[in-house]
């Protein structure tokens, strides 16, 4: 099977990713985002025929003073979100949806393929039905018990409301093997999330949040708060940012903090409160991209975040709770992992400077606070009032006792440099490199090209050509 | 027969709308990657489709999925139910909004 997984992934996305392939260890980035053929404007367009993106940028004026109740006085920035609710299925999902749906069609392809437990099957699905393909959506659903996590037993429940096929797995990384079994059963298309055309749909997210923020505030926005799990997210909204002129907004990726929980634990599964926006994904999709579902992952966060921080679970929690009381908005909980960092981040900036969230997500039975807290409990977890410090994944969840709890921990980008530049090692099995491929780490990384010299030498690496 | 729904539920007839279950990793297939307590569990799968037989519960049946692809496995629910919810209310949280809205009248700029 894995013999044959090359001639798969070629067929199903129609990308043959040996053509990008630059040295011993880099390839072409941009060459390969150029392959998916579709500019801004012509993906502003396909998503415009099925009623995705130009969503709602929303001022969150109550968070915003209370906020400033906390702040030095002159701070505490103007908040906006970007209502990502709003799109067919109910997420920003629906963008990364839209061109492989379209793509799949346009190639005549009957059917498409998803692997994912989150609101991007929905997506999937719902672009699916618009353009009249078939489509199977493969979940990571339950532990051995055959008890299911209710936010994606609620993400299940949505995709067969757009007449998609579910396959509902128990725990573990094989469900991108039985996906790939699927692509080769059904010659369907593979809609994975991280090909060039999954990252592409995002780009007009960041560009929508540049030209709005502009023409609402006669500013771009100072700092772009994104919810970073695959990377995806903040892959594609710095794109859009850069393309449509707001070069200058410093890009912040936030991840709810699940240390210690294994992903692939069959007894870890049920004892967290978020399956998506979480460490669990965000730091290894970081440190090595390319642990995705196809050769090259289009998603490459490091090359784009400014600064990385963490949340716990109980303060996605409780302003989740304060946007639906505050602001009228009912909405996540996962979506606003972003929200809970912004506010802290708002907190420390000048009052005239403007932070967007850029996403909200649906909300729904199973994917609410009172879902998730219930099973929570149910599953021996401990919730209870107190500072965001008391928090332990999978043992206790604590919700804030006052606005001014909130806080974030950074995460030092140099430490996720350091451990991707190991995995490129250890993945390629190199021992020596060129200035090719030390440009391309530095590149992909972010990081100097002193600093990449540095850290492959540590690793034992030859430094010139063979 | 299900009181509320008026459903056969122990059995299905063909044409019912059903989830089946099989193993596709058993124990010793699991990939390398996984730790030891989901190495110790096969990997499940359910799936929902029309039974294209009638079949009792725990019994082989073939079923016709959305996407049009005929796949047996053991029938474990017939017309299977949403078992998910709002879940039950909770007090750390249902306070939250009074609290906030407090803080936010004694808030100088709101005089």
């Amino acid at each position: 099977m894995m013999a044959r997984r090359a001639a798969i992934i070629q067929r199903s996305v129609g990308v043959d990713y040996s053509l990008f392939e630059r040295g011993r260890l880099g390839f072409d980035y941009e060459a390969m985002m150029a392959e998916a053929g579709y500019s801004l404007e012509q993906t502003r367009a396909i998503q415009a025929e099925t009623g995705v993106g130009r969503t709602p940028l929303l001022e969150l004026k109550t968070l915003t003073r209370l906020v400033r109740g906390f702040a030095r006085p002159g701070h505490g920035a103007r908040l906006f979100v970007k209502d990502e609710a709003a799109n067919p299925s109910g997420s920003f999902k629906d963008r990364r949806a839209a061109l492989s749906c379209y793509h799949a069609r346009r190639h005549g392809f009957a059917g498409v393929i998803a692997a994912t437990s989150g609101n991007y099957g929905a997506a999937v699905a719902s672009q699916a039905a618009m353009r009249g393909l078939k489509c199977i959506v493969v979940q990571e659903v339950f532990d051995s018990q055959g008890l299911g996590q209710p936010e994606i037993v609620e993400k299940g429940r949505r995709c067969e409301a757009f007449g998609a096929e579910v396959i509902q797995l128990t725990v573990g990384p094989e469900l991108f093997y039985v996906a790939l079994l699927l692509l080769e059963e059904t010659g369907f298309f593979n809609a994975s999330l991280y090909t060039p055309f999954a990252i592409a749909g995002v780009e007009t997210l960041g560009a929508e949040v540049a030209e709005e923020c502009l023409a609402r505030t006669g500013r771009s926005p100072d700092v772009v708060v994104v919810t970073h799990a695959g990377g995806g997210n903040v892959t594609g909204t710095a794109r859009g940012l850069r393309k449509a002129g707001a070069e200058a907004a410093m890009v912040v990726g936030a991840s709810v903090d699940l240390a210690g929980l294994h992903m692939a634990s069959d007894t870890d599964f049920n004892r967290k409160s978020f399956t998506t926006g979480h460490t669990g994904f965000g730091v290894p999709f970081a440190t090595w991209p390319d642990r995705a579902d196809v050769p090259r992952n289009a998603a490459r966060p490091l090359r784009y975040l400014d600064r990385y921080v963490t949340v716990t679970q109980g303060e996605v929690f409780y302003v989740t709770e304060a946007l639906a009381q505050l602001e009228g908005l009912e909405r996540g909980p996962a979506g606003n992992t972003s929200l809970a960092a912004a506010m802290v981040i708002a907190r420390d900036l000048p009052a005239e400077q403007v932070v967007v969230v850029q996403e909200t997500e649906y909300t729904g039975a199973g994917k609410h606070p009172s879902a998730q807290l219930t099973f929570a409990r149910q599953q021996g977890v401990e919730v209870c009032r107190g500072a965001p410090a008391a928090n332990v994944p999978g043992k206790r969840i604590a919700i804030p006792r006052r606005p001014e709890e909130l806080s974030v921990t950074d995460y030092p980008l140099a430490d996720l440099r350091r451990s991707y530049l190991k995995q490129a090692v250890k993945a390629s099995g190199v021992t020596a490199v060129g200035q090719a491929d030390i440009a391309f780490l530095a590149e992909d990384t972010r990081g100097t090209f002193g600093e990449v010299v540095e850290s492959l030498e540590g690793l034992g690496v030859r430094i010139g050509e063979e | 027969m299900d009181q509320g729904t008026g459903m056969e539920r122990g059995r299905a007839r063909r044409g019912d709308w059903v989830q089946i279950h099989s193993v596709v990793l058993s124990v010793g297939e699991r990939s390398p990657a996984v730790p030891p307590e989901t190495a110790a569990v096969s990997l499940e799968l359910r799936l929902k489709g029309f039974a294209l037989a009638e079949a009792e519960l725990g019994a082989a049946v073939p079923v016709r999925t959305a996407a049009g692809r005929e796949v047996r496995g053991t029938l474990v629910a017939v017309w299977p139910r949403y078992p998910h919810d709002f879940g039950e209310p909770v007090p750390e949280l249902i306070p939250v909004g009074g609290e906030l809205r407090a803080i936010l009248r004694e808030d100088p700029h709101d005089r």
